[in-house]
């Protein structure tokens, strides 16, 4: 009796799930692309075959500097920032059902800065201290958002202003720190505000990759949970989610790969803010968007990075062009929050 | 025909953070029945329905289904026997109607969640039940309020639960719709013996569609049993603090309250 429903309902699915492996794998490929965009381009243009004879192993001369040293760091840096930085910002905004309460504008990866900075100029240190303080920093920038935010009842119009309170405090107290340390130089101030793949170096990387290879799969099998979340805390509860433990597992993971990523590149303007809403905007919202949204942050970190490097006649760190784009969406978020009354 | 279930409330005390508001009430759910829970505003009828569907924890008391209390059995499985329309869903922007109603299934999928036929099945099902099949690839943004009420009355059917507590199914809805709500949610009792539960703001509706009716008032349960025994202009009285006749519902036969207010009374 169901048969032309069932039918129906399998067509129209069919649909949806063709074009997101269509979108997701378009966005693989671009992403590929940029990659090898990346270490193709620089001071100098070298050929291709040069580029994967230096990245075998084969020394050669001035090639194999650039390449192995500067370009591949730079290219993996972006990218798994840029993957990190868009699956942490999704799950945010798809948890808290709302673009603007995104780690970013919040102030959360502000707070991995402030931590990362403070490690590097004030004690010196290096390596795994910096991420633990990163990570430690990002959660405690949660933790104080939560507690301030906190009424007579949960309003997310409160998180997020209170957060961009929060934020500006947080990106004052950097500039503070970079004012007093010994080594204040316009470069290093501009990676800890806005972030930038500049002098990203292959030894620092492992931290990033570790805690992404870890915490993608941790997010995605709990996907359909969090698709469940955004129905509300009830609907939520009475599918059979459990809500309060499904909430800190997506959190703490989210938070890991944002604070690590921060604490690597600086926390790259905007990125995790815009990854979602362009993943939703591409592949619609019935389907898991964690991967597509993973891969528009890689997009649009590599194809910044491209910009800011050869567009102009300077050269501009990544976060100066992620933060040209970002900045308009989220005056436009406010305005249209404002205006229906959820501010 | 769906098993019957034995679900039952003892002393339940329930309430939020510095507020009791249900003080002590016992509750046997009738299996394969609509029950309703009438009551004045404020009197605990939501907060109670919440806590019966596990949604707030009861400062003491416990609730038992088949003689095991709700905390001892795990969130899916009991997702599995117990839904809850809630009464004020939030919706995705941009969701379509199937996908939607496609989350119902949570409870009965594996980790990954790939549709089973037997998913399928179901969506379908309850779409026809609802009467939205004709919106199924719709984005939910396009529909009216009353479409998108039987959209989400869909969802908790494709949970395929024996039991289903709906919070005020029928707010915000023009009579026509309330109605026919009320109506489909009878051909679910009917035709699988879904046990229903739910909070109704209009008494009349309450009287003409409930098997069982259970009267709250200040937290306490002060009556319940069927329509005619409970709805009396006394516990009307009582409970609403209402003056009004009760006459025979022309077209039902229920009891159906006449409220007499200070002007237009001719008697």
């Amino acid at each position: 009796m169901t048969n032309p429903t069932i039918n129906l309902i399998k067509a129209g699915r069919q649909n949806r799930r063709r074009r997101w492996m269509l979108v997701t794998s378009l966005l693989a490929v671009l992403a590929c692309v940029l990659c090898c965009t990346m270490l193709l381009l620089g001071n100098t243009i070298y050929s291709v075959q040069d580029v994967i004879r230096a990245l075998s192993g084969e020394p050669l001369k001035g090639v194999s500097f650039a390449v192995n040293t500067i370009r591949l760091p730079r290219m993996l840096a972006g990218l798994f920032a840029g993957f990190a930085f868009g699956i942490a910002g999704y799950t945010f905004q798809t948890m808290l059902r709302n673009p603007l309460a995104n780690p970013n504008v919040i102030g959360i990866t502000s707070g991995s800065s402030v931590a990362a900075v403070f490690c590097i100029i004030i004690l010196q240190a290096s390596g795994a201290v910096i991420s633990v303080a990163s990570i430690i920093g990002g959660l405690a920038t949660v933790i104080l958002i939560y507690l301030l935010s906190r009424g007579r009842s949960f309003s997310i119009g409160r998180l997020i202003l209170v957060g961009i309170g929060i934020q500006a405090m947080i990106d004052a107290a950097i500039s503070y720190l970079m004012l007093v340390s010994a080594e204040q130089d316009l470069p290093a101030a501009i990676r800890w505000l806005t972030g930038s793949l500049n002098g990203a170096q292959m030894d620092r990387l492992p931290p990033l990759m570790i805690i992404v290879v870890i915490c993608t799969p941790i997010i995605i099998i709990l996907g359909r949970q969090l698709s469940l979340l955004e129905l509300g805390e009830q609907a939520a509860t009475s599918l059979g989610v459990n809500t309060d433990k499904t909430r800190i597992v997506l959190i703490i993971s989210s938070v890991c790969m944002i604070a690590i990523a921060t604490a690597t590149t600086g926390p790259i303007a905007f990125v995790s803010f815009l990854a979602g809403p362009i993943a939703i905007r591409l592949v619609g919202i019935g389907l898991s968007n964690i991967i597509p949204a993973g891969l528009v942050g890689i997009n649009l970190v590599l194809a910044a990075d491209l910009i800011g490097q050869f567009a102009f006649p300077y050269r501009f760190p990544v976060g100066v062009i992620t933060g040209l784009l970002g900045a308009p969406y989220l005056i436009f978020l406010l305005i249209r929050m404002n205006r229906k009354g959820e501010l | 025909m769906k098993p019957t279930h034995h679900f039952q409330a003892e002393r339940i005390v329930a309430g939020y953070e510095n507020k009791t508001v249900i003080h002590g009430v016992d509750i046997v759910i009738p299996s394969h029945q609509i029950s309703v829970i009438i009551g004045s505003n404020g009197c605990g009828k939501s907060t109670l329905l919440k806590t019966l569907a596990r949604l707030i924890k009861p400062a003491s008391g416990t609730i038992t289904l088949d003689g095991k209390p709700l905390n001892k059995i795990s969130p899916k499985q009991l997702a599995r026997v117990v839904g809850l329309l809630p009464q004020s869903p939030i919706v995705p922007e941009g969701i379509t109607v199937t996908d939607l109603v496609g989350r119902g299934r949570f409870p009965h999928q594996s980790l990954f969640g790939n549709w089973s036929n037997k998913d399928y099945a179901a969506v379908a099902e309850a779409m026809e039940t609802m009467k939205i099949t004709e919106f199924a690839n719709h984005n939910i943004d396009e529909l009216s309020g009353g479409q998108r009420q039987r959209v989400w009355i869909a969802m908790a059917l494709a949970q395929e639960t024996d039991i289903l507590f709906l919070d005020e199914p029928t707010t915000f809805l023009d009579i026509t719709y309330q109605v026919e709500i009320l109506d489909l949610l009878t051909d679910l009792n009917r035709k699988s013996g879904t046990t229903i539960v739910m909070v109704l703001h209009d008494i009349n509706l309450s009287a003409r569609y409930a098997d069982h009716i259970v009267a709250l008032h200040e937290g306490r349960l002060v009556a319940e049993g069927t329509p005619s025994e409970v709805v009396t202009s006394t516990l009307v009285k009582d409970i609403f603090g209402l003056d009004c006749t009760v006459i025979e519902d022309p077209v039902s036969g229920s009891p159906m309250v006449v409220p007499k207010g200070r002007y237009h009374v001719n008697v």
